[in-house]
């Protein structure tokens, strides 16, 4: 037997391990056919299946047992089988099925991305923009919670949460000790802390980053920006708890926010320790390696802030460069 | 008169205690498998029996048990699923009340055949009276011999514990009954892996229902093929039917599968008819999950044969006309009976119960809640029926569990038999708050066929 099975996605074939799911084999493709992961988080163990938005039609489930599978399936737990074909971006049924899904997920989420600090880096945004109605056909009053403070450093918004237990996993596993879970069942359930204890620990503002929505959102930049009017630089220091390497977000010269790196899926690839992200935030902390590089997809790119160059209207006309200096400067500043 | 296997001795006074019980002939089962029997033996004969799962899925309970995992070293679990608590389903709490032994001896002879050494039974939390009952059973066996250490001196080992759960109706989805049981909330897992390679704390499990289990003591003192005579086709056997909603007698029944659906609602050994003289409007034959059938369809199938109490001939149909077995709750709605409010109902006890782990269920079960109140109480439009069924069919099979299904169904069925009735109400918003669109046709085609019969 070999040691590599063929799946084949939306007609395109890759070879993978064994026991890759099929979103795994299908990332590995990439492009548009990578089904929209809200809830799974390749970096934490047992994530996944929850939020149905990549769900995928297997037209066929393997060389041995060619029988379709009977109902769509969550591609993130869901392992390859050899010779599976998958439909993704092809059904319509999975495009269909995946828009309700979408439709489910912004029912009760109080679409408050205008004063929402995740707006611009929101995974339910994009996925809005992608698959959701113009129109909502619910016309009923959204749930709504009270928003609490769990810790100094972290602001819990329960009214965006999509319940995806990404940060609960993440105090599972990156963290000694997990204060925070889900109260309460259905529709009413809750990200909390029994009775408000502070989220303390080292790890804790990691909950920030897996967060797919503006859930949780970082205390220290709270309001004091849009993600878009900030440009990422990634840089390094020297952290005795962590790896160290960061994103830091500048406005002009300052550092607003420090993140972990993320990756084209929106999944950090180190974890990074509360006082890089908290405490770090000058230059002179940090040793700047290069701009981060963001999609062309992403509204953050369209700055365009390491490709800017002067506008075809503006090259030729010497007032007009005079007027832009100090913005084209900004741009080659890094 | 039917033939009774779980309920023959219901009556009798005292069968609740182990003394009374061995007088007619309890835990005869378990000293033929443990003596005579091999643990595969046991299996190929509810195998032979053709007894399919009583929780709702209908499942080949032997196949279940032959699916089991069976790694070196690692050990198996039995646990029955006793957290009953579908609306309209109460055969379980009643054969638990009655005839605890009854589940307890199934206990032995199913954790024997499948090798396992510790089984649990998950009661719900609500059924404390229950949960007594089965703890003094269990001792009551204990000190009989029939538990711990060298069951009968066929050196078999079996230590049995009632675990009592928080009342989550969620928890009755064998996943999440594992979850409980570990102690953690009570999510649904994610399948494959399925119970059977790595349920509970990740070793190989099988999760029965009390029918299930208790229904493998008459195939082992009578014989799988004894058994596979009753009953019709794959439906093997007999089934307690949980009666309820307007008829003469309600109440728990056990029937042989097969008896037809008219037979038993009017029938005077069973139901006895529609309570008060009135006339049948709609039937839910399995519990509030499956889907619901106007009287015409509930009796007679699309090609106008009798409808029967089988897993086949309920689903016969598909969705389109058919319905499912489901647990047997079957529910009797009389012609002044509200559909809608009825659908609405249900609709609110899915809300509340989902686990909320899945999004198209967390919030398409109170979406369609807050739809259904509206039409119910006379704030509805007529684009609210499309957008029930469009709802529905979005959480349709796109969850975790077959909670979502079990929402959705009820609320597509209604539409599918009773839209007539769904845009009465919205037509006649300030008339359907205190009268009843009544039977109107939903009976029509074979109101004939009742009469003759009776």
């Amino acid at each position: 037997m070999s040691d590599k099975v063929k799946v084949t996605i939306d007609g395109i074939t890759v070879e993978v391990a064994p026991g890759t799911s099929i979103l795994n084999a299908a990332r590995q493709i990439g492009g548009d056919i990578v089904p929209p992961a809200m809830c799974y988080y390749s970096k934490l163990e047992g994530s996944g299946g929850k939020c149905r938005t990549c769900i995928v039609k297997v037209s066929k489930g393997s060389e041995k047992d060619p029988r379709p599978m009977p109902k769509l399936v969550a591609s993130c737990r869901t392992t390859v089988m050899d010779g599976m074909e998958v439909m993704n971006i092809t059904s319509p049924e999975v495009i269909e099925a995946r828009s309700g899904v979408v439709e489910m997920l912004l029912i009760n989420h109080p679409l408050d991305c205008p004063v929402c600090d995740q707006a611009g880096e929101c995974d339910l945004q994009n996925l809005g923009y992608e698959h959701g109605l113009q129109k909502t056909r619910y016309e009923f009053e959204r749930r709504t919670f009270e928003r609490i403070d769990i810790g100094d450093k972290i602001q819990l918004h329960m009214n965006r949460c999509i319940l995806c237990y990404r940060c609960v996993f993440t105090a599972d596993q990156i963290t000694n000790k997990r204060v925070h879970g889900i109260l309460n069942r259905g529709d009413h359930s809750e990200i909390s802390t029994y009775i408000q204890t502070a989220v303390d620990n080292d790890f804790s503002g990691n909950m920030i980053d897996v967060c797919p929505v503006g859930a949780l959102t970082d205390k220290t930049f709270r309001f004091r920006n849009r993600v878009w009017f900030t440009k990422p630089i990634d840089a390094h220091r020297d952290c005795p708890t962590c790896s160290g390497k960061v994103t830091l977000w500048y406005k002009g010269e300052d550092v607003l926010r420090v993140t972990a790196r993320k990756d084209i899926y929106g999944e950090v690839e180190e974890f990074i320790c509360n006082t890089c992200r908290f405490d770090k935030k000058k230059t002179a902390d940090w040793v700047i390696e290069h701009p981060t590089v963001i999609s062309d997809t992403s509204v953050i790119a369209s700055n365009h802030y390491d490709t800017l160059k002067p506008l075809p209207v503006i090259q030729p006309n010497l007032k007009l460069q005079q007027a832009n200096k100090v913005e084209l400067e900004k741009t080659t500043k890094f | 008169m039917a033939r009774k296997l779980l309920l023959e001795h219901i009556n009798v006074p005292g069968i609740n205690t182990l003394d009374v019980y061995r007088e007619k002939g309890g835990y005869r089962a378990v000293e033929k498998a443990l003596k005579t029997l091999t643990p595969d033996d046991v299996v190929e004969e509810v195998k032979k029996s053709g007894l399919r799962g009583r929780g709702g899925a209908g499942f080949p309970t032997g196949m279940k048990w032959s699916f089991l995992a069976k790694p070196e070293g690692v050990p198996r679990y039995l646990v029955c699923n006793a957290d009953e608590s579908e609306p309209g389903t109460f055969k379980d709490r009643y054969l638990m009340t009655h005839i605890p032994h009854a589940l307890i001896e199934g206990m032995i002879v199913a954790s024997f055949a499948l090798g396992a050494k510790t089984s649990y039974i998950y009661v719900r939390g609500e059924m404390m009276p229950q949960i007594r009952i089965l703890e003094k059973a269990i001792a009551e066996a204990k000190n009989a011999g029939f538990l711990g250490k060298n069951i009968l001196g066929s050196g078999y080992d079996l230590e049995l514990y009632v675990q009592p759960g928080g009342g989550a109706y969620i928890c009755g989805e064998e996943t999440a009954l594992l979850e409980s049981l570990e102690g953690k909330r009570g999510n649904p897992r994610i399948k494959p892996p399925f119970p059977a390679i790595a349920g509970l704390y990740g070793c190989p499990t099988v999760v029965n229902n009390v029918e299930s289990i208790a229904a493998v003591v008459p195939i082992i003192n009578d014989g799988g093929d004894e058994y596979a005579k009753l009953g019709i086709g794959r439906s093997t056997g007999t089934k307690l039917i949980s009666a309820s909603g307007n008829l003469v007698r309600p109440g728990v029944y056990e029937i042989e599968l097969g008896l037809s659906v008219e037979e038993f609602i009017y029938s005077d050994e069973w139901c006895g008819g529609i309570a008060n003289g009135k006339r049948l409007k709609a039937t839910v034959a399995g519990g509030s999950s499956v889907p619901i059938l106007p009287a015409n369809l509930s009796l007679k199938l699309a090609n106008g044969e009798p409808r029967l109490m089988s897993y086949e001939s309920l689903s016969e149909g598909g969705f389109a006309t058919g319905t499912m077995m489901g647990s047997g709750g079957f529910i009797a709605f009389d012609e002044d009976q509200c559909i809608v409010r009825n659908t609405w109902n249900f609709s609110r006890f899915y809300h509340h119960e989902s686990c909320g782990q899945c999004s198209p269920c967390r919030e398409g079960t109170g979406w369609m809640e807050k739809v259904l109140h509206r039409l119910e109480y006379g704030h509805g439009k007529m684009s609210d029926i499309d957008l029930l069924v469009d709802v529905a069919k979005k959480i349709e099979g796109n969850t975790i569990c077959p909670l979502g299904d079990a929402a959705a169904w009820p609320v597509a069925s209604a539409i599918r038999h009773f839209r007539d009735e769904f845009e009465w109400h919205v037509k006649e918003p300030i008339k359907s708050l205190d009268t009843n669109y009544g039977l109107a046709n939903y009976a029509e085609p074979i109101a004939k066929a009742v009469t003759t019969e009776n």
